[in-house]
């Protein structure tokens, strides 16, 4: 049997059975999707400039997974991004790292080796990524090979399928069997793919099944799907890791994912957290951004803050 | 609020509005002084700097501004409506091209965010010349009668929390139909007005059409009270609507009262929570609750009252207090020393009886008028706090248990002038909304506001209404 | 036949659905238009207006509540109640006005038709002064009549029963409840109309008749906290409807100024709107979550 996540033994009665589940989910507060967007576009005119712009920048810099997942990707695409994440910007060793850098699971072998003794660490996407469609066998196979490929993290995707034709014990028992797989040799990002589920009462509920079930992280989206991170959906989800910590003591992170471009955008879900959770999240312990061109866009501004002069896409590398 | 993430001040550039040492009264087209000479300082809320002195007008000046605005109505009421659709098209549009300028003068003047002015104020005063500039040629389809007439001179006097968008609901709606009207804006807002003068002069309406005349509340008696004055348009205090109410009796002056408010925000234990926390603080603390159909009472389900208080009170404590210029300040001055001396005494007052003060932890700057976000629990219907207007950054919070038991609540009021509903079930807005007795019901959503969409007051909160097809009767001989 | 003595009719006033007298046990003669003697009629005191205005409220909100389709109905009703004793009533203005019965039967006619009118509005009236307001933004807005509340009345003092039906039918029409006051020298129709409103399915207290003096009662009545509303149709003796317009004020009153008028001619809808608020209910749409936003 899995072992059991501290914030699962809250919620053992809740996850008893199927029944209980969906009394428990549909029972959480609804959400209305004008005013949440309402929220989130309000947060979004805030106005970052000079000191805090560039803690800001430093900031988001060292929160990203910087993501290649292509089926193109080749080794030497995969060195070329891990030594980006180690050195954004050759021109100034002040650039922070980035967080991770995120990788299909066969190519974490050759990330591992090229971040070693770096302290960026490997995710791996798992659990057939992107659409989840395997058996829980080869889920725990995938899951269990990124992590002796030497993966620090887990991204799995949940199965839509089975949540959106309502058996919420079959996504809380598949994620809770990865968990276990995972164990304390990998944090587990869960990727709801925000965009399949639609509406934002899904995305709470599966926020809230996600958490009890033992992620680490909650994760919007694969970037594959129309619609990604959004500043709604990751400020609904920033409300549900605060509810779900006031209530159980346990800390979750979210990681956007998917859409996030330019420093403009990235500085608003920075603001977004720094207003609905607070500081306890604004490390990337806690939140992550899951983007690879974004970086590019946060080199330049950081040029520019530094110089007074804008950049140009010849200053940064291409990878 | 310290985080790690501290926001730079971010102001708005004060470069962009150019402000003169002096104005006078806005009559016949010109700028004049007062007959009698006399002056007024207007000073920003928010540092007490002297902005500018202001012709004050008296009793001979509103005849003089009568008398410009009844010789204008001839000519100004016989226009083809298209025409004068036409100059209210223009004044929009130059609103739009002059927005950022006159939100920085309004957030000088009055204290409120830019943020506000900048996002609310301005596009709404903008939208509501442009929706009545439509009107002009559309009277006869407006459900009156065929060719609808004009009043003649309307007498209006508006408030100071939204300044030009007051002025907007007063002269965008009276100059469509036809009338010409003198407005006297607030003592402590005038400049809006005057540069709405400027506005005009660029447009080239008519000279006359519109009359500005800054003063105190004896200017605004003497043009309600003036005998050429065919239709008193009034926003303010109830106190001073009835004495409105009083002067016109036994004339045939149209009026129209837009007063005071105790709105109910209601929430029920099924409401979509961080949305109706949103609803609430945007309900009190919007323009600093200084706004007339303000939540200024919030009724929870007793049920859900913690919860609710602790989110409340955590996000409260996220609000941003300080320079209305800066573009991240969600909390700006209070209007003036005795707006803020109004809002002290009744706090005061609140302690006194006994109901529970929280107030947010954010510094108050030295100088200016200011008061931080405040809350009073364990409030019945007996306190104060929950039966007067506050007209302030100040929220009373009482209990219900039963649908039934809320609406009583909310209704147990002089006034009737807003409400909010916060829950996810469609038919317990509906029979709520259906027996709330108040002219604007925002349910799971709170303080919105739309050129079409009437706004208006039950019981002492006023009669007529504002805005949308609804807004043209009050201007029309019908 | 000649020599049966007539029976005389008490007339009395009508609260609350009953017909009570004026707890004042003060009468006044009505006379007709040549000075004979018609019947005593309860000269009605200001306690009696506040019982009224009791009777009034209680109604209120059962009244507003019913289906516009229920109070056209009881409205109709009316109409047929009226139209069976159209005699008494032709009778009754015959004399109250000093009209031939030609001319009085149609002037009864008028007000039957009157009510006939109104009727047909109870369920038309909110959607031709209400409906959807196209806000810029993703907001469903609706705009709805509903009633003041409350309405003091007072009566033409000339047009004893056809002025006197198209000042009440508009305020009941649309769901408030009236306290009228009669007129003064001609309140035997009136009295008599409580007959029939009693008869006709309308709830006891939605219309209270008061005879007597306006200048004596109405100033309690436009003062009265509790009432929403004042038709100062009838406040025609010297400066009383400035008066009662000032006393008003204290509570903000909807007040419906005085102004000749000919009841003969089809009215508008003037009279309804006049009491008639407007509340407008706001919600969020949202989006159906296809792209960009979701739901």
């Amino acid at each position: 049997m899995p072992t059991t996540a501290p914030a699962a033994l809250a919620f053992a009665d809740v996850t008893a059975s199927d029944s209980a589940l969906r009394r428990f989910l549909h029972g959480l507060p609804g959400v209305d999707a004008v005013g949440l967007e309402a929220r989130a576009a309000s947060l979004g005119t805030r106005s970052i400039k000079t000191t805090s712009k560039a803690y800001a920048i430093d900031l988001a810099i060292s929160m990203i997974d910087l993501t290649t997942l292509e089926g193109a990707d080749t080794p030497g695409k995969v060195r070329a991004l891990a030594a980006k994440a180690v050195r954004p910007d050759p021109t100034d060793r002040t650039t922070p790292t980035t967080a991770a850098v995120c990788v299909y699971p066969d190519m974490v072998a050759t990330a591992k080796a090229t971040l070693a003794g770096s302290g960026v660490k490997v995710a791996s996407v798992a659990t057939a990524f992107p659409a989840g469609r395997a058996a829980l066998p080869v889920k725990l196979a995938d899951t269990a090979d990124a992590i002796a490929a030497g993966a620090d993290e887990i991204d799995m995707v949940i199965d839509r399928g089975a949540f959106l034709s309502g058996r919420y014990l079959e996504v809380f028992e598949q994620i809770a069997a990865i968990k276990a797989e995972c164990g304390d040799r990998a944090r587990l990002k869960v990727i709801f793919e925000t965009g399949e589920l639609s509406t934002y009462d899904n995305i709470r509920r599966a926020s809230w099944l996600g958490m009890m079930a033992g992620a680490d992280f909650i994760k919007t989206s694969t970037g594959k799907v129309a619609v990604n991170a959004t500043p709604a959906n990751t400020l609904l989800m920033l409300e549900a890791v605060r509810d779900f910590r006031a209530q159980t003591g346990v800390q979750i992170g979210v990681k956007p994912a998917g859409g996030i471009r330019n420093t403009k955008e990235a500085i608003k879900f920075l603001v977004l957290v720094n207003e609905t959770v607070g500081e306890d999240w604004l490390d990337n312990h806690w939140f992550r951004f899951g983007a690879s061109s974004l970086l590019n866009d946060l080199l330049m501004q950081r040029q520019k803050l530094a110089t007074g002069r804008y950049s140009g896409p010849d200053y940064v590398t291409v990878d | 609020m310290a985080s790690a993430f501290e926001y730079a001040p971010a102001p708005e550039s004060r470069a962009v509005v150019d402000i003169a040492p002096s104005y006078g009264l806005f009559i016949d087209g010109e700028f004049v002084e007062a007959a009698d000479g006399k002056v007024f300082k207007t000073v920003s809320p928010a540092t007490e700097e002297v902005l500018s002195e202001v012709a004050q007008a008296g009793a001979e000046d509103v005849d003089r501004a009568v008398k410009a605005a009844r010789r204008a109505f001839e000519k100004w009421s016989a226009l083809p409506g298209s025409e004068r659709a036409k100059y209210l098209f223009r004044i929009a549009r130059i609103i739009q091209e002059r927005s950022r300028e006159l939100a920085v003068l309004e957030t000088l003047d009055n204290g409120k965010p830019i943020k506000e002015t900048r996002d609310a104020d301005l596009p709404l005063v903008a939208a509501h010349f442009f929706y009545y500039a439509g009107w002009a040629d559309k009277l006869d389809h407006a459900g009156y009668g065929a060719n609808p007439r004009p009043l003649g001179v309307a007498g209006q006097v508006i408030p100071w929390n939204f300044p030009l968008l007051m002025l907007a609901w007063k002269i965008a709606p009276a100059l469509a139909t036809g009338n010409t009207v003198v407005l006297k804006p607030a003592e402590t807002t005038p400049l809006s007005a005057l540069f709405f003068a400027d506005i005009c002069r660029q447009a080239g309406l008519p000279k006359g059409v519109v009359n500005i005349l800054p003063g105190y509340g004896d200017t605004g008696a003497a043009l309600v009270e003036h005998p050429d004055v065919n239709k008193v348009a009034f926003t303010g205090s109830t106190a001073v609507g009835k004495s409105i109410a009083r002067s016109v009796a036994g004339t045939h002056k149209k009026v129209t009262l837009e007063l005071g408010g105790k709105g109910a925000n209601i929430v029920f234990d099924d409401a979509p929570i961080d949305q109706a926390v949103e609803g609430i603080v945007n309900g009190i603390f919007f323009n600093q609750g200084q706004v007339c159909c303000a939540g200024s009472r919030l009724l929870v389900q007793e049920s859900i009252q913690d919860e609710l208080l602790d989110s409340l009170k955590r996000r409260l404590n996220t609000l941003r207090l300080g320079d209305p210029l800066d573009k991240n300040t969600d909390i700006g001055a209070i209007n003036s020393s005795e707006q803020l001396a109004r809002i002290t005494s009744l706090v005061e007052q609140g302690e006194a009886e006994g109901a529970e003060r929280w107030t947010a932890s954010c510094e108050i700057p030295s100088a200016g008028y200011w008061f931080a976000p405040t809350l009073f629990t364990n409030v019945t219907q007996a306190h104060t706090v929950a039966r007067d207007e506050i007209f302030g950054p100040v929220l009373s919070v009482l209990t219900f248990r039963t649908p039934d038991e809320a609406v009583a609540k909310a209704n147990n009021s002089q006034y009737g002038l807003s409400a909010g509903i916060w829950t996810e079930k469609g038919s317990r807005i509906l029979a709520v909304a259906g027996k709330l007795r108040a002219g604007v019901v925002w349910a799971n959503t709170f303080n919105k506001f739309d050129p079409t969409s009437p706004f208006g007051g039950y019981k002492e909160s006023g009669f007529g209404r504002e805005g949308g097809r609804h807004g043209l009767e009050a201007y029309l001989d019908v | 036949m000649s020599d049966r003595l007539s029976v005389f009719k008490t007339y009395k006033l009508y609260v609350g659905g009953k017909f009570p007298r004026s707890e004042s046990g003060r009468v006044y003669e009505v006379q007709d238009s040549k000075g004979k003697w018609l019947a005593n009629a309860p000269l009605s005191s200001r306690k009696d207006a506040r019982d009224a205005v009791v009777a009034a409220r209680k109604a209120f909100g059962g009244w507003a509540g019913a289906t516009a389709y229920n109070r056209g109905q009881i409205l109709y009703r009316v109409a047929e109640m009226l139209e069976g004793r159209k005699g008494q009533f032709v009778h009754e203005v015959a004399h109250a006005e000093g009209l031939s019965k030609n001319k009085a039967a149609e002037v009864v006619d008028a007000a039957i038709d009157r009510w006939v009118w109104y009727a047909g509005w109870t369920d038309k009236i909110a959607q031709v002064v209400g409906g959807a307001n196209p806000v810029a933004g993703p907001y469903f807005n609706l705009s709805t009549p509903e009633p003041t509340g409350v309405v003091t009345v007072v009566a033409p003092q000339d047009s004893s029963f056809l002025g006197l039906v198209s000042v009440i039918a508009p305020v009941i029409a649309t769901g408030n409840t009236a306290v009228v006051i009669a007129s003064e020298k001609s309140p035997l129709p009136a009295l008599s109309l409580g007959e029939v409103l009693a008869t006709s399915d309308l709830p006891g207290g939605v219309v209270n008749i008061l005879s007597g003096k306006a200048a004596e009662m109405a100033p309690h009545l436009a003062a009265h906290q509790d009432v929403n509303a004042i038709d100062l149709t009838g406040a025609t003796e010297g400066d009383l409807a400035r008066e009662l317009e000032i006393a008003a004020a204290d509570n903000l009153k909807r007040v419906l100024r005085p102004r000749t008028e000919d009841f003969t001619e089809s009215p508008g809808t003037d009279r309804m709107t006049a009491f008639l608020e407007t509340k407008t209910v706001w919600h969020p749409t949202g989006s159906l979550g296809a792209s960009g936003s979701s739901y």
